[in-house]
């Protein structure tokens, strides 16, 4: 179990009597980018929600099945949520800086989790700045408000967040999707960067994103995980026919 | 008829209606000032009010109506933040939440004669409160208290909901990204509400007619003892307010200028009023900026 960073066991999702998504089992490996795809409503960004539980935000969603980080099942009624929240990351497709000051959007967690020490607080940010790429544009503006800097640079500043409370584990929900390509361009080599350290689990509708960036894929139709592979792989010679009607663009 | 026709026939319509209603506030307001201001002095702000000869002034009603409005606040502010954050984030929409919204809407809209009446009934009477400042506060929080719920709910509902995921997850608690996450963001919204809320208490007199009472005791200003039944500060003691004062000199006073006292107060409460809204606006930007650092 643990050369996985994360793994699915039989997950389902119900929103109400619909089953969104139907005992999918996936295994994502550490330091890795594992690319989730398929058409609207397929349920991948529900499949994603629920691996941090947030899907218990919202009334009548229902998940059955087991998510297992190291010997943990933390989709369990007795799962610590706040805690296991703070090992896994979270990023969304619009970007959503907190209406703070930039400083604050990433000491704010770490603060709440027990940093006390200014010179510390100090240190996470600037690191992970860094490690998102925004430092150097942000570093004479650290008491500015993060909505006045730009969408990509917000959706950067968002990654930084999430990994300053120290996660293993980063989700991202399109999170280049609402960005110019530039942005994107530097969201991707981002991630790519970030891989090194993280296991990160990406939803994308852009299929040829999930081919730069990716080591795995899954393809996700109806609910149902349709095929599961390295990227490579997927995007030449799938198993599948849905799968390679999908990547060649005959439907979604 | 063509579209663009149509088009400009509209907004002219929309602009006149517009102008209309501007000129009537401007025309009230004109009004108002110009008959109270050339009543303007130091003294009439602050001596007491005379029952029959002239010269009274309307002192210890501006305190009364302001010391009420922070006794109202004082009580509404956190059971309303705490009803409206309950509402919004902690019950479970259903018919039970949809019960206490109707609760909610139908006391907001309660004739407040019918208010000042219970409050008679059951705070002055059966809880032995008698006509005092206490009594006209709770029964001012009775209408507060459904807009404040109300406002909060509507404030903490506007906060986009990745904000509040944003929260929750990077591991802060529920309560943790309420407070320091939705309600920040909020703020510009419940503020508005709070003001619209004092906004209510300051022009209020029907409520306050049997609670607060119609009388105000010789006031001594240099006494802030709260237990002294002379201070200012006591909470149990009878409090006109400047609206009932009004009313009251205009339905029956007695003094010779209760025409210029009338007028003279209304200009007083209106400008408080306009005072009031400009400094909560301020205090509410201030805060914003402060926790959100935005310029």
């Amino acid at each position: 179990m643990q050369q996985y960073g994360l793994s699915a066991k039989d997950l389902s999702v119900y929103y109400g009597p619909k089953q969104a998504v139907k005992n999918v089992s996936l295994d994502f490996a550490n330091k890795q980018v594992t690319a989730l795809i398929g058409p609207s409503g397929c349920g991948k960004s529900t499949f994603l929600r629920s691996l941090n539980r947030m899907n218990d935000l919202i009334d009548g969603a229902k998940v059955t099945g087991e998510i297992w980080i190291g010997e943990e099942n933390i989709n369990h009624p007795k799962t610590d949520v706040v805690s296991l929240r703070q090992r896994i990351g979270m990023v969304w497709q619009r970007p959503n800086p907190f209406h703070k000051s930039i400083y604050e959007n990433i000491a704010f967690g770490p603060r709440y989790h027990g940093v006390k020490n200014k010179k510390q607080l100090d240190e996470i940010v600037e690191q992970s700045l860094r490690k998102a790429a925004l430092w150097e544009e942000t570093k004479d503006r650290l008491h500015k408000s993060g909505l006045s800097l730009s969408g990509g640079q917000q959706q950067r500043l968002c990654i930084a967040r999430s990994i300053a409370v120290k996660p293993s584990i980063i989700l991202m929900d399109e999170p280049a999707s609402a960005l110019d390509p530039v942005s994107t361009a530097k969201i991707e080599e981002l991630i790519t960067e970030l891989k090194q350290e993280y296991c990160i689990i990406i939803v994308t509708h852009n299929m040829h994103q999930a081919a730069r960036i990716s080591e795995k894929t899954a393809f996700f139709l109806m609910g149902d995980l349709i095929e599961y592979d390295e990227t490579d792989k997927m995007f030449t010679d799938p198993e599948k026919k849905e799968t390679s009607d999908y990547i060649s663009g005959r439907f979604g | 008829m063509n579209a663009k026709l149509a088009d400009r026939i509209a907004t002219a319509i929309i602009v006149a209606v517009s102008g209309f209603i501007v000129l009537l506030l401007a025309g009230l307001l004109g009004y108002i000032m110009v008959r109270g201001l050339g009543h303007f002095s130091y003294d009439f702000l602050t001596s007491p009010p005379e029952t029959i000869r002239a010269g009274g002034g309307i002192g210890p009603q501006l305190f009364n109506s302001i010391f009420l409005l922070v006794l109202t606040m004082l009580i509404t502010i956190p059971l309303g933040l705490g009803a409206g954050i309950y509402m919004s984030e902690y019950a479970r929409p259903g018919k039970f939440t949809d019960f206490i919204r109707l609760l909610v809407e139908v006391l907001s809209s309660f004739p407040s004669i019918v208010v000042g009446l219970f409050g008679l009934l059951v705070l002055v009477n059966a809880f032995d409160l008698g006509f005092s400042l206490l009594a006209g506060a709770l029964a001012l929080t009775v209408f507060n208290l459904p807009l404040m719920v109300r406002i909060t709910e509507q404030g903490l509902k506007s906060v986009p909901r990745e904000q509040k995921e944003a929260g929750l997850a990077l591991g802060l608690s529920k309560w943790k990204t309420i407070r320091s996450i939705m309600l920040p963001v909020a703020i510009p919204v419940i503020l508005t509400g709070t003001i619209l809320a004092a906004g209510r208490v300051f022009g209020e007199a029907a409520a306050l007619l049997f609670t607060a009472g119609m009388s105000s005791p010789r006031l001594d200003f240099t006494d802030w003892n709260p237990l002294s039944p002379f201070s200012p500060l006591n909470p149990m003691r009878p409090a006109e307010t400047l609206a009932v004062h009004i009313w009251k000199v205009n339905a029956e006073g007695l003094a010779p200028d209760a025409a210029e006292i009338a007028a003279g107060a209304s200009a007083v409460l209106v400008l408080t009023v306009l005072l009031f809204n400009l400094a909560a606006r301020w205090l509410g930007r201030f805060m914003y900026r402060k926790f959100t650092a935005t310029k």
